[in-house]
């Protein structure tokens, strides 16, 4: 019976590694794509070179959408955080009356799709007459990424003990010193792995900055247009290039809250 | 809710109960707020437009049933479109059903201190906006690609040709929706209790008998969670048939985009986006509505 379980699980490894393997596939073959030397793709690479990588990160347009990206993100981030961060204590730390409504409405923008979403907020923002830019789509991230900051912060507040809260408010803590002295500390790693969604999901976002960004682009837009109409090797370049720098902000992320951690715990 | 012992301290927690009813609410405005601007807003806008004059702009102030009507003229072939996503859906829905759930099961009760790092590794995809993870398929399938390439390197007669067909589109679909069917089927395998299988096998039980009688039935919310929301996102899908299937299928949302763009035919995309919220969101109630999603997500 026991070996038989340690066989089945030896599979379930096999099939998640396999599995993992194909889910990269893609994003190494574009990382392998964008070092070849010539104008068109062929494998096996005949000359790898930094070529294209070089040509990108030199070309002005490019840093224009890299720039027009990260600041859709930051700004996604600060006001995600915010709002979501209340959201979540509604959904998942307080009591009241409209909270199982609530927590089903929250689901309804995950459960629909992006690019009808663009559409409907495209045709929204023309009847208000608000002139669409990367702001707008800032807005338009924000509709689908609350909601997913929302739920990545409930999850962990499920977690936390309301008795700590009451606890302080006895021992005569103001509502203010509360928040900023017992519940903030507890629910950190909470708010930054949300913070961490918010920024890398307005950062990857195709469907929605395609039609609510007007004349400004983002990186994921224009390698759209580009896939769609003249290819040059720039496009898997500067895919790797995106996909790098989420890669490199996860890392990051990831071991300041390790260090954090490492020094609360004394 | 924990029943106290003493009677000062149950009055103290009704009133602070009382008090934080209206802070839970409190704390809720923002979020609606969003929702009504940005969500429930674009929708009525939606509506509004499917029951304006053909081509005109003028939404709420003209009534006209003329968008339905060329829908469902039995002249206009939209319908296959609308009939292509919802198969394309169900099969995605079906395909990642089964390739998820041991994985899924793996994360819930094999993998152990490693299904953090596991975790991450399909999360991490989600911040890579998926025309480039589709591109580098297309790179992967084209002739001379990856694929192609490493098998006449090999001396075999080239790779098959994959690419642009319909089989490639739902390919596509199956690879991008692949963590919204785990994840909240892994939620649904986590609340499975571990004593209660335990319990079964030493009643006697065998693993597929374990496996429908207890697994299953008590895994099954997450599941539903998995596949509805697969569904509806995949309905949607445009991308996947643009980029891998090179349009050889039209999928519906592809036909709302065309009447919103190029044919600058608002009222005749919107009707079309409301149908398609239709189905969406009829199923998306239906499907969430009898939910505990205290019990799922905190698993109290």
């Amino acid at each position: 019976m026991e070996r038989r379980a340690r066989g089945s699980d030896r599979l379930i490894w096999a099939w998640t590694i396999f599995v993992i393997l194909v889910v990269y596939a893609p994003i190494a073959g574009g990382f392998l794509a964008s070092l070849g030397k010539s104008r068109y793709f062929r494998f096996p690479v005949a000359q790898y070179s930094f070529e294209w990588w070089q040509r990108a990160i030199d070309s002005l347009e490019i840093a224009q959408l890299f720039r027009t990206s990260l600041k859709m993100a930051a700004l996604v981030t600060l006001v995600a955080v915010v709002v979501a961060f209340f959201g979540a204590l509604a959904y998942a730390r307080y009591d009241w009356t409209g909270r199982r409504l609530y927590q089903k409405l929250v689901l309804l923008p995950i459960f629909f799709p992006q690019p009808v979403m663009g559409l409907a907020l495209l045709l929204w923002f023309n009847a208000l007459g608000v002139t669409l830019s990367w702001q707008s789509a800032v807005f338009a991230h924000l509709v689908w990424i609350v909601p997913v900051v929302t739920l990545v912060m409930a999850i962990q507040m499920y977690g936390f003990d309301p008795a700590l809260e009451e606890a302080a408010y006895d021992l005569g803590a103001s509502r203010g010193q509360v928040l900023r002295e017992v519940t903030l500390p507890i629910l950190w790693p909470g708010i930054w792995s949300g913070a961490l969604f918010a920024f890398l999901l307005s950062w990857g976002n195709f469907p929605l900055s395609l039609y609510t960004t007007g004349p400004d682009t983002a990186v994921p837009e224009w390698l759209y247009a580009k896939m769609v109409a003249g290819y040059t090797p720039m496009v898997p370049a500067l895919g790797s290039m995106a996909t790098i720098a989420a890669a490199a902000v996860l890392v990051v992320a990831g071991l300041l809250l390790r260090l954090r951690r490492r020094r609360a715990e004394p | 809710m924990v029943v106290s012992g003493s009677a000062i301290e149950d009055t103290a927690r009704r009133r602070e109960r009382h008090r934080l009813l209206s802070v839970g609410a409190r704390c809720a405005i923002p979020v609606y707020l969003l929702l009504a601007t940005g969500f429930l807003a674009p929708l009525v806008a939606i509506i509004g437009f499917s029951f304006a004059t053909p081509r005109g702009y003028d939404a709420f102030r003209t009534f006209t049933l003329a968008n339905y009507a060329t829908i469902f003229d039995p002249a206009n072939t939209v319908w296959t479109s609308f009939a292509r996503s919802l198969v394309l859906a169900g099969l995605t829905v079906a395909i990642l059903a089964v390739l998820a759930y041991p994985i899924a099961y793996g994360l819930a009760r094999v993998f152990g201190r490693w299904s953090g790092l596991v975790s991450l590794l399909f999360v991490f995809p989600l911040f890579v906006s998926e025309n480039i993870r589709l591109y580098g398929w297309v790179l992967f399938f084209i002739k001379g690609g990856v694929l192609d390439g490493t098998l006449n390197a090999l001396g075999l007669p080239g790779g098959p040709d994959l690419l642009f067909t319909p089989a490639a589109t739902l390919f596509g679909m199956v690879y991008v929706y692949l963590p919204f069917m785990l994840f909240p089927m892994t939620l649904g395998l986590s609340m499975v209790p571990n004593d209660l299988i335990e319990a079964g096998r030493d009643m006697g039980a065998s693993r597929l008998q374990i496996w429908r009688e207890i697994e299953l039935p008590l895994a099954m919310p997450g599941i539903l969670i998995g596949m509805l929301l697969t569904f509806v996102l995949a309905v949607g899908a445009v991308a996947e048939s643009k980029v891998l299937g090179g349009q050889s299928i039209i999928v519906i949302t592809h036909d709302i985009e065309i009447a919103f763009t190029y044919a600058q035919n608002w009222p005749l995309g919107s009707a079309l986006a409301v149908l398609l919220m239709l189905v969406v969101g009829v199923l998306t109630f239906a499907g969430i509505a009898g939910l505990d999603l205290d019990r799922i997500l905190g698993r109290r």
